[in-house]
């Protein structure tokens, strides 16, 4: 099929050479390493204030409220009005606190779910880094955060963020294990562990259309799993209001919160991507067989809003569980991975390698 | 086999129940008519509904010719429960000679009000009621002590103001 | 109090967590000092005392008719219900007659009352189980109720309406036109609280087993209301001792014999379907008449002591009066329901998670200022 989608390669390859006529080589490297980590960095600042602003309507619609309406048109700018007063606000470190680790901790939360963001690819020729392992890279990388979690919770020195924290431990450890399995299947029907190459053999068809029975159950376990992962509702234990107060956050305020928030909603968008990568195809555009009219429309569409606009959709139901579902209790959590999830995973990838040898594709 | 039926039918329930919770929220967040936000202080003139018995501050009824109703009986003082009222009665020599009781100052404390409307109760001459000017926040707390009578004060108080 | 502070002998067990005084889950100032074993409860007491106003004490200072309003202050969730009760009382001490219009009038107002607070709790039960959103959709027919009150007696929360000799003052014009809209309005929505919670497995598996209360240990601590029925154990004042006209209407008295969290969330909303029940039965047969009985004069109860005890959304709730003759009451005493039903928190939350002392928290449904007064 001709694509006529906008190519970025030659924008980047445009840039390297740009900065390599001017610079020597090595600084020719770094300077296109910051350009590319500030790109990144407001990249995500904008989006995540778009998700705050998005969850906020959402969760103001499905609770019969109108939610933020007063500052800008409709609320528009709360987020940011959100960011400034976090901003002016003191950090107050508690008395008795492991003041080096506490100061430590929301840097590693952000740190990891930052680097989680680098093998993605957000339109063709618009990727950071391809790594061949790149499905491995993130779900490895995503993980370490759980340290960070557990070092908020444990230089605190409160009982609260104690608690959480193990929570925390407890629950990423183990649906860590359900979000591989389930990304398992599908590298396996996909052949490969390179982002590029995963979204580039969905160009006859999504894995969640193709990949058919398999497809549709890991991509449920994983939208579970990673839901848990994120801590968010139904599987916010470890900031549970109402048991824990806020959980291994409790003692945090002004920017250490912030970065904390940030590092929430940027593994959210991690979660999202990486489902939109792995199921809906990344950024190809919807093909409808036999409609040559329709998939030359589809076709007009930027690479970049198809990944995006699967990326919210992703966001969207995660965001619908948040606002419906009550918390589940500790022991219910864990009983679900290790006696649910994980069991179905596990048959679930024999599906899948049953499917990829045979090529019972759709 | 029968337990294998067993567990994912359990499977199916459970998300069934989940589905039906998910498409409630869902259902109302695509009908904005049902949002019960009221945008309250834009909606002051239109949509805002206090009903006319709400119990907001406390009000001297005028009779006809323009003259408190409010004979100074102290009835509302003593059925206050928390000493919101404060009422300064003073004699008066009527032009006849007669003396009478005449209501010198009516001092209503509205930071001490409960609003449970027993004053108005106790009232025999209809002189009192509960009006629904009910933003009465300062940020002097002085500010919250009335003197209710302020327009009708007796004709030596008067000078005494000027 | 020494003894009182002594926790268990083994406290070196695991570590003491103090859930309260200001805690999400307590709903007011409510302090559980509570020694964990990571997650499971070895052992908790509660500390209740942070909201203490000296009602009782207050009482023995004002009139016959003034003090009524405080007792909107301790249970203000069922403000229309001790009000009631209070009044009673003291109508029973003072051989005041009350108009048949009153009568039923208050019948109505507290079942609306109880549809209020039963809103409410379901409200807050979604809150402590991490369900933000049915908390809304509760407050959607609350609020209708609460403008209903307002629109008579003047007050929302805190309302002196109800009075010894009637009601302090007569129905509003709209009033059965609006309460018929209320009631079409819960039975239209009645499904959506079933898809949002009562359905919901997650909620279900929450409560099911959990925070198990034995009929005789529901009677050993004097446990009332819907915390009781949820027992089995048959314990509504409106059947045994009706008062008003509470004999002239027809309802079930709900109970359920699992004891469990789930069974005493069930005896709320299937109580909530009998509220409608006994609305419905009333509110096209409001006698025309008087609505009050004004005591004429300074109300004086003749010595002696006197008790009554109504229902109230949370379960028994008794007046105590001690009158030597004069206008102000020389002792007053309230056997309110919370009190009963705090006691039961201590068993039922030992062993049980850190989650499920919300849970059991939250379908005793406790109302902190009525346990301190």
């Amino acid at each position: 099929m001709t694509s006529l989608q906008i190519d970025f390669t030659g924008f980047t390859q445009w840039i390297g050479q740009t900065l390599s006529d001017y610079l020597s080589p090595g600084w020719a490297l770094t300077v296109e390493l910051i350009l590319a980590a500030v790109a990144l960095i407001v990249m995500i600042v904008v989006l995540v204030i778009l998700m705050i602003y998005a969850e906020r309507k959402i969760a103001g619609f499905m609770q019969l409220r109108l939610g933020p309406m007063r500052v800008g048109w409709c609320g528009s700018v709360q987020a940011i009005a959100d960011v400034l007063k976090l901003l002016l606000k003191e950090c107050v470190t508690p008395f008795k606190a492991d003041k080096f680790l506490f100061a430590l901790a929301p840097f590693i939360v952000l740190t990891t779910s930052f680097l989680a963001l680098v093998p993605f690819s957000y339109s063709p020729g618009l990727q950071l880094w391809d790594i061949n392992i790149g499905v491995l890279y993130v779900t490895a990388v995503s993980s370490i955060s759980v340290i960070g979690v557990m070092m908020a919770g444990w230089a605190s020195n409160n009982k609260y963020s104690l608690l959480g924290a193990m929570r925390s431990g407890a629950q990423i450890v183990s649906y860590e294990l359900s979000v591989g399995m389930s990304l398992i299947a599908v590298i396996a029907m996909s052949g490969s562990l390179s982002i590029l190459e995963i979204i580039n053999s969905q160009a006859d068809g999504w894995w969640i259309y193709k990949g058919h029975i398999p497809a549709i159950i890991s991509f449920m376990i994983f939208i579970i799993a990673s839901t848990a992962e994120l801590n968010r509702a139904p599987f916010d234990l470890a900031e549970a209001e109402q048991e824990l107060t806020a959980g291994f956050h409790t003692e945090y305020s002004g920017m250490q919160f912030a970065m904390f928030f940030l590092s929430e909603y940027t593994n959210m968008l991690i979660a999202s991507m990486m489902a939109a990568t792995v199921f809906f195809g990344g950024w190809q555009p919807l093909y409808l067989p036999g409609l040559d009219g329709f998939n030359a429309i589809m076709d007009y569409i930027p690479g970049f809003i198809w990944f995006f606009g699967k990326v919210f959709f992703v966001v969207f139901l995660i965001m619908w569980f948040r606002w419906t579902f009550p918390r589940i209790r500790i022991d219910q959590l864990l009983r679900l991975e290790w006696k649910y999830l994980l069991p179905i995973s596990i048959v679930n990838v024999l599906i899948a390698a049953t499917v990829a040898v045979f090529e019972w594709y759709l | 086999m029968n337990k294998c039926i067993n567990y994912i039918y359990s499977i199916g329930a459970a998300m069934g129940s989940l589905g039906k919770g998910m498409f409630r929220t869902f259902s109302s967040m695509v009908h904005p008519a049902r949002i019960l936000t009221q945008q309250y202080p834009e909606n002051r003139e239109t949509t805002l509904y206090i009903p006319e018995r709400f119990e907001a501050e406390l009000h001297l009824i005028e009779d006809e010719n323009g003259e408190l109703k409010c004979t100074a009986c102290t009835l509302c003082q003593t059925a206050c429960p928390n000493d919101t009222i404060q009422i300064k009665v003073e004699k008066v020599t009527t032009p006849e000679g007669k003396s009478k009781r005449v209501l010198s100052e009516y001092i209503y404390d509205l930071g001490r009000c409960t609003f449970c409307g027993q004053c108005v109760d106790s009232c025999n001459f209809g002189a009192l009621e509960m009006t629904n000017h009910f933003e009465n926040s300062e940020y002097d707390k002085r500010k919250l002590v009335k003197l209710l009578n302020e327009r009708h004060l007796p004709a030596n108080r008067k000078e005494e103001q000027i | 109090m020494e003894k009182y502070m002594e926790i268990t002998p083994d406290e070196s067990e695991g570590f003491i967590i103090n859930i309260g005084p200001q805690h999400p889950s307590t709903h007011g100032v409510l302090r559980l000092r509570t020694q964990l074993d990571g997650e499971t409860i070895l052992n908790m007491d509660p500390y209740p005392g942070y909201i203490h106003r000296g009602i009782e004490k207050m009482c023995e200072s004002l009139g016959y008719k003034q003090f009524i309003y405080l007792t909107s202050r301790m249970d203000y969730l069922s403000a229309h219900m001790n009000n009631q009760a209070c009044a009673l009382c003291i109508e029973k001490g003072a051989g005041l007659e009350v108009p048949e219009r009153a009568q039923v009038i208050r019948v109505i107002m507290a079942e609306l009352q109880r549809l209020a607070s039963h809103l409410l709790w379901w409200g807050c039960m979604g809150l402590d189980m991490g369900a933000v959103s049915p908390f809304f959709y509760a407050f959607r027919e609350r609020e209708m109720i609460l403008e209903i009150f307002e629109e008579t007696g003047g007050n929302r929360l805190t309302m002196n309406y109800i009075t010894p000799g009637g009601v302090m003052q007569d129905l509003h014009p709209d009033f059965v036109h609006k309460v018929k809209e209320v009631l079409a309005s819960l039975k239209k929505h009645e499904h959506e609280y079933g898809e949002l919670l009562t359905g919901n497995i997650i909620f279900r598996k929450r409560l099911e087993g959990v925070g198990i209360l034995t009929p005789e240990l529901a009677v050993s601590l004097g446990c009332t209301g819907p915390v009781a029925r949820g027992s089995g154990i048959s314990c509504d004042v409106r059947k045994q001792a009706p008062y008003d006209v509470y004999d002239q209407v027809e309802f079930k008295e709900i109970l359920f014999s699992g004891g469990d969290c789930m069974n005493r969330y069930m005896v709320r909303m299937e109580e909530m379907k009998e509220s409608i029940s006994i609305i419905e039965q009333l509110i096209d047969h409001i006698p025309e008449g008087s609505f009050r009985n004004k005591p004429k004069g300074m109300l004086k109860l003749p010595e002696g002591e006197y008790y009554h005890r109504v229902e109230t959304a949370r379960g028994e709730l008794g007046v105590y009066i001690v009158a030597d003759g004069s206008a102000k009451p020389w002792r007053v005493k309230f056997r309110t329901p919370n009190f009963s039903n705090l006691t039961a928190l201590k068993p039922l939350s030992i062993g049980s998670k850190v989650g499920d002392l919300v849970a059991i928290m939250s379908t005793l449904d406790l109302i902190i200022p009525d346990i301190d007064r």
